[in-house]
């Protein structure tokens, strides 16, 4: 600790203006992220945090760490998290309603052994070491020096990681994946010669466009053929099945001015 | 002779405030003229005039169109989320400017009696950094689509987002290969490694391959789902008006500066000029080196217009297909020779090998892509011995003679 708080008194000065500034704000963030209660909120604030990380990370040469927290963290991970919060819905706000037994105390349990591992890891990276110092870890540059360790000293537990998050997409790609029958989605080509050749040409053109009463809703009025009843494939086969269709003739004008043969009023 | 990054190191603080100033001046004068650039290169295309009553050609155009807009009602729909929906023009808006705080625009020039180059800073991981910065500006186009509380914008960032990370990889992957080849992640030391051949020639795959996806990244023609006029209203912008609307513009084309000026340094030799004709930095060099960045970059736009001019928009899933099941498994196989024959080279391998693992690469290839030629075919014509072709190809109506034949078949 004292050790720690001497290296924090021989930070120069723009580093340190730095870190004043980002410092408070990074950490509001993360408080921020437990009382916002929108997920997307949550979302943008933990996207603040970590970038605010990679700024510190970037600030004390590690260059390539920061950028790389930027474009996987940000730019990816918290990508699509959004992507599936937005899938979830744009007004869902968290239900805070517990309906897992006992989530409270396996959650606490969590907490703290991550915090004691994290505490213990740095423990051990900091006590009982005498730190080389930057220049020294640097030295074939910074890029060079993460490369040559994590391919030579680190490569068992790096390819054990890559192996651990492949095994998690693919597992992911077997839960979402649902069979479908190769017959069921026709072609375009397919589609338009079953219009063309099939028995009548009625609707070779299309089907007829709904809406002609276009007083609401225009979608869920059929549209009149000329003999005046109404056109039942001028709707969504999604509506009639909902029952959702309208009379059009509701809408016709109580009385309708009669029109002589010669085409005037009367 | 010293390198960028300690030339650039020297610069005085009002060295490198002024510059920071030019950058964005120019971005902005950019974006002015790229907008009335595009209008008029359409224009030809499509064989219409464009606009040419603002000013002389029209040139003042843009501006008219910019004045027009912030002069417009400001609104704010009653279901947005506020506070999201003005943040998100404003993350588009900054991050585009931030990328070209490393791209290299002159070598070393004479910048009111100082020494320097025209490149803001000088990053070991510059090109990264561009990437990083690119997926932040994504933010502003997907907060965007949610905030605005309504369907089309919510599809229209959904789409971006989607877009954004595919297309990300395949651009990520295209420019392993360069750093292979320069052997730094440095602007300026890629543009230095290109002394006697470009990387456009050198990596062509890479190149290709980049290309397609600096269009995806930038949310322009044939793959600009995320706006689709005809789906989407105006994607995930329908419910931005005024200032706002015009943030989001600004950011587009600034993007599309930003790619080409990435891709001209990372594939076109940078502010150098055509290595074999002898420019060198005393011949030349200097303040002139900007005009060969201005002519690259705006060769890229050009494309990009004609792009759009061209190109109707890819369908979404063929889109997506198209990214997963093409450019990044190619890319994977060209990192693959890439790495192999830059290692062979280092290690001071024979040329004859060298030269056996090219041939042998061009044989697979060629083997693979005739195979799948075969299989093309055989599937032409299963398809055609069904029957299809035999009839008359256009629509006319089933005469009852032929009717029945046809249900014979059946």
């Amino acid at each position: 600790m004292i050790r720690l708080s001497l290296e924090i008194g021989q930070t120069q000065k723009p580093e340190a203006i730095l870190f004043y500034i980002l410092a408070p704000l990074s950490v509001l963030a993360s408080l921020g992220m437990l009382v916002v209660r929108k997920a997307v909120h949550a979302a943008l604030l933990l996207a603040w945090v970590m970038i605010t990380l990679a700024i510190f990370y970037i600030a004390l040469d590690a260059a390539f760490l920061g950028i790389v927290q930027i474009v996987v963290y940000t730019g990816a991970v918290m990508m699509l998290f959004l992507f599936i919060l937005m899938l979830v819905g744009v007004d869902a706000p968290d239900s805070l309603t517990e309906n897992i037994k006992g989530h409270r105390v396996v959650a606490i349990a969590a907490a703290l052994g991550f915090g004691g591992l994290l505490i213990s890891l740095i423990g051990r990276a900091t006590l009982n070491h005498v730190s080389v110092g930057l220049a020294m870890a640097n030295e074939p540059g910074n890029v060079q020096g993460l490369a040559s360790l994590i391919f030579t000293q680190y490569v068992f537990p790096f390819e054990v990681v890559s192996a651990l998050l492949i095994t998690a997409a693919l597992g992911a790609m077997v839960l979402a994946h649902s069979q479908k029958s190769a017959g069921a989605r026709l072609s375009q080509r397919a589609l338009s010669s079953a219009r063309f050749r099939g028995d009548s040409l009625a609707n070779a053109a299309g089907l007829p466009s709904s809406g002609v009463f276009a007083r609401h809703n225009a979608v869920d009025v059929p549209a009149l053929l000329p003999d005046g009843t109404p056109a039942k494939n001028s709707i969504s086969g999604v509506l009639s099945a909902r029952g959702d269709i309208q009379d059009p003739t509701q809408y016709a004008l109580g009385s309708l001015p009669k029109v002589d043969d010669e085409g005037g009023d009367k | 002779m010293e390198t960028t990054a300690e030339l650039i190191g020297q610069d005085p603080g009002w060295i490198i405030a002024l510059k920071g100033l030019i950058v964005f001046a120019v971005c902005i004068l950019l974006t002015l003229m790229s907008v009335w650039g595009e209008r008029r290169i359409v224009s030809i295309m499509q064989m219409r005039i464009g606009p040419n009553r603002v000013g002389k050609f029209g040139l003042l155009q843009a501006l008219a169109d910019g004045v027009k807009l912030a002069l417009k009602e400001d609104l704010i729909p009653k279901a947005a989320d506020r506070i999201v929906f003005i943040i998100a023009p404003i993350i588009s808006a900054t991050t585009c400017f931030m990328s070209f705080a490393v791209i290299p625009f002159t070598g070393k020039v004479n910048f009111f009696g100082h020494e320097t180059a025209m490149q803001l800073t000088d990053l070991p991981v510059g090109v990264l950094y561009v990437l990083s910065i690119a997926s932040v500006g994504v933010y502003g186009i997907v907060l965007a689509g949610w905030s605005s509380g309504s369907t089309y914008p919510l599809l229209g960032g959904l789409r971006s987002s989607a877009q954004v990370i595919s297309y990300e990889v395949a651009m990520g992957l295209s420019l392993v290969a360069v750093f292979i080849y320069a052997g730094s992640m440095s602007t300026s030391d890629i543009v230095a490694a290109q002394d006697k051949w470009w990387y456009s020639v050198v990596l062509f795959p890479s190149f290709v391959i980049y290309a397609i996806s600096m269009v995806g990244e930038t949310n322009r023609a044939p793959f600009d789902l995320a706006e689709a006029e005809g789906e989407l209203v105006g994607g995930f912008h329908t419910e931005y008006s005024s200032l706002k609307f015009a943030l989001f513009f600004l950011a587009e084309y600034v993007n599309i500066i930003a790619v080409s000026a990435l891709a001209t340094t990372l594939f076109l030799g940078g502010y150098r000029a055509l290595p074999g004709l002898g420019f060198t930095e005393s011949w030349l060099g200097g303040w002139f080196t900007l005009f060969w960045f201005a002519i690259k970059v705006l060769g890229f736009f050009f494309v990009f217009v004609w792009l759009r001019g061209t190109l109707p928009r890819l369908r979404y899933d063929q889109f997506m297909k198209f990214g997963w099941k093409v450019l990044i498994p190619v890319s994977l196989a060209w990192i693959l020779v890439v790495a192999t024959l830059r290692t062979l080279s280092l290690e001071g391998a024979p040329q004859s090998v060298v030269v056996a693992f090219t041939g042998g690469i061009v044989l697979i290839v060629l083997a693979v892509s005739s195979l799948f030629d075969r299989a093309r075919d055989k599937n032409e014509i299963a398809a055609r011995d069904i029957g299809e072709v035999s009839e008359p190809s256009f629509p006319v109506p089933a005469l009852p003679a032929t009717k029945a034949r046809l249900e014979d078949h059946v």
